[in-house]
């Protein structure tokens, strides 16, 4: 799949595949197979350099973009999925467990979406109900009983609007979550890998660094949304994708995150290697700084940070 | 005139005089003697509808006379993205808002007295911006409930808004972390806060503050809810029940403690509160 933005990405990528092919019977084609990659990179490049937000969002919502699971295996070793709210049953939209990052061993919590129409189901695309905020709230008790750090994947549209999430709490379960999270008593490191989708995102979102992937977005409601209510157009999305300054640049200018973790030219989905380099290094230093504060230290910075926003 | 001179200032001001007495039930369209209807807080005496009480309305409801001090009345909204639509610019939109209203912000916030218990009360109005949660109603709130920590006076939020305030984009949104962070400082002094959840309570507010209460209390018939009942009948495919996301659904549902109508709010909070600060029993 890919987007009319990056229609000349396609059409490069196309002929460099057909080279390749050739490549066994007539050897001299290598040359322009090198031409045209440098030239594919140097396309990447400028495209993907003044990506609107819209298109922005587009990147973040590609299905080949890496998901929690890719995570999980380029990241971590030894995960352990820990299931249940101990409440009402497992939300499979949200996951988490133990697993080891390098050195350290580490929680992880995250919205999983899926690949295919079959994963899609199971996990709800993303879409957590209740449950799945309450067992994340559980494991993060869990981490700070047993002093581990938590990593913490966001990926969501938003929170299922559904009539069972209504009926069993869907504001509660999120309110519950930002303000205990506000007092969790270890560090915890929000990272933003795709769609930053609203409540649904804060839910799980509420930690001592925020990070954000280059071509990942956060929003208080989704372009169409907001284009529908403000614009009374879904079509008019584009603009409100703009004025809402949902792209981590903006964001960063905001204040709201930490930093930005640059993906490799031409997005994530195009270098899975190459995410999860540029992700280790940075969850290695922010985890590194959170694990040499006291907690009094870390919970007083936690709270300053939330209270500094839109601060008068 | 009485506590109600200082709230909106009607619509229909050049109408003639003998419909300026009269207004109409939203639910019913019973036609109400208009004096008679805001000495019933705006409550249909017809069928019970509960209309909207504008922030000064209710904090005259809630506390009592002469008591409320203000505070933070000069916070008014800032427009951190430079926010514009297809029909103007935020800043102009919230001028507008501040006109129509004679507020500042969507929340009004102070401290007073509920038959002689000091207490801190947040009050939000929907009249401004549909009760946005902006970033100055976030800061007044977060303010407030710092405030009632400190002086470790018991906090009352009256909740009325439509949720996040997108002109503020995640601005906004940060405003729900940011209230209920103080939230957990209050809770873990062991401050009593009570959430009153009005007609409507829905989305970040819901999600936030609105929820966080030791005690839960809504007035009959208020909408309370995260998503929007079309939103869900879009996802689901299926028609919802009328009584879905009202407060009594949600009170059988579990979360919301009490509904309790507006005649009664004053003192039943006043009992609520003498059993959260375990006062002296007369
Ligand atoms: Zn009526």
């Amino acid at each position: 799949m890919s987007f009319d933005f990056e229609k000349p990405l396609e059409d490069l990528e196309t002929r460099i595949r057909e080279l390749t092919a050739l490549k066994e019977s007539k050897p001299e084609v290598q040359t322009n197979i090198d031409k045209l990659s440098l030239r594919l990179e140097e396309e990447c490049k400028a495209i993907y350099s003044r990506l609107t937000a819209w298109q922005t969002v587009q990147v973040a919502r590609h299905p080949e973009r890496p998901s929690l699971r890719d995570y999980i295996a380029g990241l971590f070793t030894d995960f352990i999925e820990l299931h249940g709210d101990r409440c009402f049953g497992d939300d499979q939209a949200i996951i988490g467990g133990f697993a080891t990052f390098e050195k350290h061993r580490v929680l992880i919590i995250g919205h999983q979406k899926g690949k295919s129409v079959e994963e899609n189901i199971r996990f709800n695309f993303g879409m957590a109900r209740p449950e799945g905020y309450r067992k994340a709230l559980r494991l993060l008790r869990l981490a700070e009983k047993f002093h581990l750090p938590v990593i913490s994947f966001i990926d969501t549209s938003g929170a299922f609007p559904g009539l069972d999430a209504e009926e069993r709490g869907q504001a509660e379960a999120i309110a519950r979550n930002l303000r205990d999270m506000s007092r969790i008593a270890t560090p915890i490191v929000v990272l933003v890998t795709g769609e930053g989708g609203s409540g649904g995102a804060l839910g799980i979102g509420v930690g001592d660094k925020i990070l954000m992937l280059s071509n990942s977005v956060y929003s208080v409601i989704s372009p169409e949304g907001c284009a529908s209510i403000l614009w009374r157009d879904g079509a008019k999305a584009p603009e409100a994708a703009e004025a809402l300054k949902i792209t981590a640049p903006a964001l960063l200018k905001l204040k709201i995150i930490d930093e930005i973790i640059p993906e490799p030219v031409g997005g994530a989905h195009r270098n899975m290697d190459g995410v999860m380099k540029a992700v280790r290094k940075s969850l290695l230093k922010h985890l590194a700084e959170l694990k040499g504060l006291s907690i009094k230290k870390l919970l007083d910075r936690r709270y300053e940070k939330f209270a500094k926003i839109g601060r008068f | 005139m009485g506590w109600f001179s200082w709230g909106k200032k009607e619509k229909n001001q050049e109408a003639p005089a003998k419909e300026d007495l009269w207004t109409q039930c939203t639910a019913c369209k019973a036609m109400l003697f208009k004096e008679e209807w805001h000495k019933k807080w705006k409550v249909c005496p017809v069928c019970g509808f509960h209309d909207k009480l504008a922030a000064r309305e209710r904090i005259n409801l809630l506390v009592d006379p002469k008591s409320f001090y203000e505070f933070d009345a000069r916070i008014t909204i800032s427009d951190p993205l430079k926010f514009t639509d297809d029909k103007g610019s935020y800043a102009e939109k919230a001028q507008q808002a501040c006109d129509k209203t004679g507020l500042r912000e969507a929340v009004v916030t102070g401290r007073g007295k509920l038959h002689g218990l000091r207490i801190v009360l947040a009050v939000m109005d929907f009249n401004f911006m549909g009760g946005s949660l902006g970033s100055g109603t976030g800061e007044k709130i977060f303010r407030a409930t710092e405030f009632a920590r400190k002086k470790r006076m018991p906090l009352i939020i009256a909740s009325a808004s439509g949720g996040a305030r997108m002109h503020e984009g995640i601005v906004s949104l940060m405003q729900m972390a940011k209230t209920s962070a103080a939230l957990a400082r209050l809770h873990e002094a062991g401050i009593p806060f009570i959430s009153l959840l009005t007609n409507p309570t829905t989305g970040g507010v819901s999600a936030s503050y609105a929820m966080l209460g030791d005690l839960n209390i809504a007035e009959p018939g208020a909408l309370v809810g995260f998503a929007g009942r079309r939103v869900i009948e879009q996802t689901i495919k299926q028609k919802l029940p009328d009584e879905f996301q009202t407060a009594e659904y949600v009170r059988e549902h579990g979360f919301i403690d009490l509904v309790i109508p507006r005649k009664d709010l004053r003192d039943t909070l006043h009992k609520l509160i003498q059993y959260s600060m375990n006062t002296k029993v007369d």
